[in-house]
Order: structure tokens, then C-alpha cells, then sequence
């Protein structure tokens, strides 16, 4: 058997959940994250404002991490949800408020 | 240069760009579509050989443990860097008046209800931090969310206003020695598999023999451990830090 065929083999024996949710839903459910993280990007980027683009950032990374999920990623959910909607968010506003103390 | 000439340059610039990237995407595989047989043929070994259902974890910390060091310094490295800049500039300005002026008056009124809120989520953020961090071999996550999410519990209790309070909890040299530890902890557990005869990061603890339980998979939940401590002395660290001007003129004023 060449690599390609034990790959195969391998996943049709992959572990089925009972909980699995119905295929074109979970396409629907991709689709319609897809299109709101292109949105939330796009959104991202539009604001102008360093300490409301933060804001908005935090609310991308929520996002995106709810794309995560639906892709089957639970740990790069967490690892975004943390480090994307709650860290970067946060060093950049305490940055700017140390750069506006310095600016007045 | 005029303005017409550099516009002229980025346009080209960007076509030559947009076609290599267009170019690479027509060679990727479909959008769901796995090609290598590596993630298969780990999904089939991994609890079989690690006993730890959390399956990214026993690849993160046991079948690229390895890589994982090397991140783990990056973030090491680049926490001592901030520190290191930081600290000299902090110990610039308190020299001059600028520290002082920095904070307005009525610049860091925080109401009740962010108070509040943020003391009340103080509790279970220390709780699933904790939590994530230690079981790492049963579920998705792992010492980095978890660390980041305990770092949190910090950030609350200056939210909350209760800024000595924050750096009673948090004194720079403990929160210095943590993030050492953590870090060298992880070198350690890998070093300790070398000096029992076995290459370098081998799980070399009991594995137990039930795959999901939380005393099961050895080194990984190990690993795991010391990571989070890690990263939340890290992230502590540099948001620390980044505070500490503030909390230097709030401690002159009282």
C-alpha cells in the first residue's frame, strides 16, 4: 500500500462523536464565520482610531475564534481567544496609554 | 523620487506580489482537504502511546516537545527584552519631572461597576487558568492559554483599582523568578530524560494506564505545568511593566 492509501484507511477508521453535528449545516455555519471575519478584518482596518481599533481587534480575535471552532480547532480557539481577543487587545491599549501620558 | 514615480513602483511592486501569492494558491490543497498521512497516522497512536486524549497537547509537548522548547524561550527571551527596555526607561524618567505630569488628575477614575465586574471574574480566572493549564493531557488546551488566562486574574485586580494590591501579589523579583523557573523547568524535564539515559525530552514519567486521566501521560502534564507558569509570569511581567510609571506616581501621590 503507497502512503495515499494508508492515509485513507486510517480515515475511515477515524472515531465518529456521537454529538457530530450534521455536515451542510457545519458548511453553513463556515461559511457564514468566513464571511464575518472578512467582515470583522475589513471592519478592523477601517477604524481609524488606535484605541477603539484595539476594541475592535478583540472583538476580530472573538471571531475568529469562533471560525476556529467550527474548523474543529478547540485549541487554537483557546490559544486565539486568549491571546487574540484578550492579550494583544490589552498590551496595545496600555501601550497607547503610555505613549498619550508621554505626548501631554 | 515624485510621488507619481513611487506610486508607479508600489503598483508594480504589488502585481509582482499579487501574482506570486495567486500563483501559490492554485497549488493548495482543497479547503478541508488534508493531504499528508502524518495527522492521520498520529490520531490512530497518539492516546495508545502517550495514554493523553488530549491529542495536541501529546504533540506539542511530547512528539514536537522539542519545538516547543525553542518557542518557549522566544517568548522567554522576548518578555526579559521588554523588561530589560522598559526598566531603563522607567528608571530615566523617575530621575525627572515627567513622571508626575504623566498622570492627570482624574485620568484613572475607574467606576464601581468595572470594579465590580472585573473583581468578580478575579475568582474564576485563577480557577480556569489553573484549570487549563493542568489538563492538558485530557482536553484542548494546555499551559499557554492557560498561563495567559491566569495572567488575566492579575490584570482584574488592577482593573478592579486595587493597583497595591497588584503589585503586592505580583513583586517584580518573585514574578522574575516564576517565569524562570517555568522556563527552565521545561528545559529541565528534558534534560532530566538525558541524564537518565534516554534522548533528550523522552517521557521518561509513568503514563498510567488509563488514557484521559489526569495523573496519566507523565511528562506532558509536567511540561504543561511548567509552561503555564511560564507565560503567565511573562505576560504578568510586560503588562507589569507597562503599568509600573502609573503605580510609581500613584504610590508618591498617597
Amino acid at each position: 500500500m503507497t502512503a495515499g492509501q494508508v492515509a485513507i484507511a486510517l480515515h475511515l477508521l477515524a472515531v465518529r462523536t456521537p454529538f457530530s453535528v450534521p455536515a451542510p449545516l457545519m458548511n453553513a455555519l463556515q461559511v457564514v464565520l468566513l464571511v464575518l471575519v472578512a467582515a470583522g478584518a475589513t471592519g478592523v482596518v477601517l477604524v481609524r482610531e488606535p484605541a477603539r481599533q484595539a476594541i475592535a481587534l478583540s472583538a476580530y480575535g472573538l471571531l475568529l475564534a469562533l471560525m476556529f471552532l467550527a474548523l474543529q480547532a478547540p485549541d487554537v480557539t483557546l490559544s486565539e481567544l486568549t491571546v487574540g481577543a484578550v492579550a494583544l487587545p490589552l498590551l496595545l491599549m496600555l501601550t497607547l496609554a503610555k505613549v498619550r501620558k508621554r505626548e501631554k | 523620487m515624485t510621488l507619481a514615480q513611487r506610486r508607479w513602483l508600489f503598483l508594480a511592486g504589488m502585481a509582482i506580489l499579487a501574482g506570486f501569492y495567486l500563483w501559490g494558491l492554485t497549488a493548495l490543497p482543497g479547503f478541508g482537504h488534508y493531504p499528508g498521512p502524518y495527522g492521520f497516522v498520529i490520531n490512530r497512536v497518539a492516546v495508545a502511546q502517550t495514554k493523553a486524549t488530549g491529542v495536541v497537547s501529546a504533540v506539542n509537548f511530547e512528539y514536537r516537545g522539542f519545538d516547543t522548547v525553542g518557542e518557549e524561550f522566544i517568548l522567554f527571551i522576548a518578555a526579559t527584552g521588554v523588561a530589560t527596555v522598559l526598566r531603563q526607561l522607567r528608571n530615566e524618567r523617575t530621575g525627572g519631572q515627567t513622571g508626575d505630569e504623566a498622570l492627570g488628575p482624574g485620568s484613572s477614575e475607574t467606576t464601581d461597576a468595572v470594579r465590580l465586574a472585573s473583581l468578580v471574574f478575579v475568582g474564576p480566572a485563577v480557577l480556569f487558568g489553573w484549570y487549563l493549564g493542568s489538563h492538558a493531557q485530557t482536553s484542548p488546551s494546555g499551559g499557554f492559554q492557560g498561563g495567559v488566562v491566569l495572567a488575566t486574574a492579575f490584570v482584574l485586580i488592577y482593573l478592579a483599582g486595587a493597583v497595591l494590591a497588584f503589585r503586592r501579589i505580583s513583586p517584580v523579583n518573585l514574578v522574575d523568578a516564576v517565569g524562570a523557573v517555568g522556563a527552565g523547568g521545561f528545559a529541565a524535564v528534558g534534560i532530566t530524560a538525558v541524564a537518565l539515559g534516554l534522548p533528550y525530552l523522552t517521557n521518561f514519567l509513568g503514563l498510567g494506564s488509563v488514557p484521559g486521566a489526569v495523573s496519566s501521560s507523565g511528562t506532558i502534564a509536567l511540561i504543561s505545568f511548567f509552561v503555564g507558569i511560564e507565560v503567565a509570569a511573562a505576560f504578568v511581567l510586560i503588562v507589569g511593566e507597562l503599568l509600573e510609571q502609573t503605580l510609581l506616581v500613584q504610590r508618591r501621590a498617597r
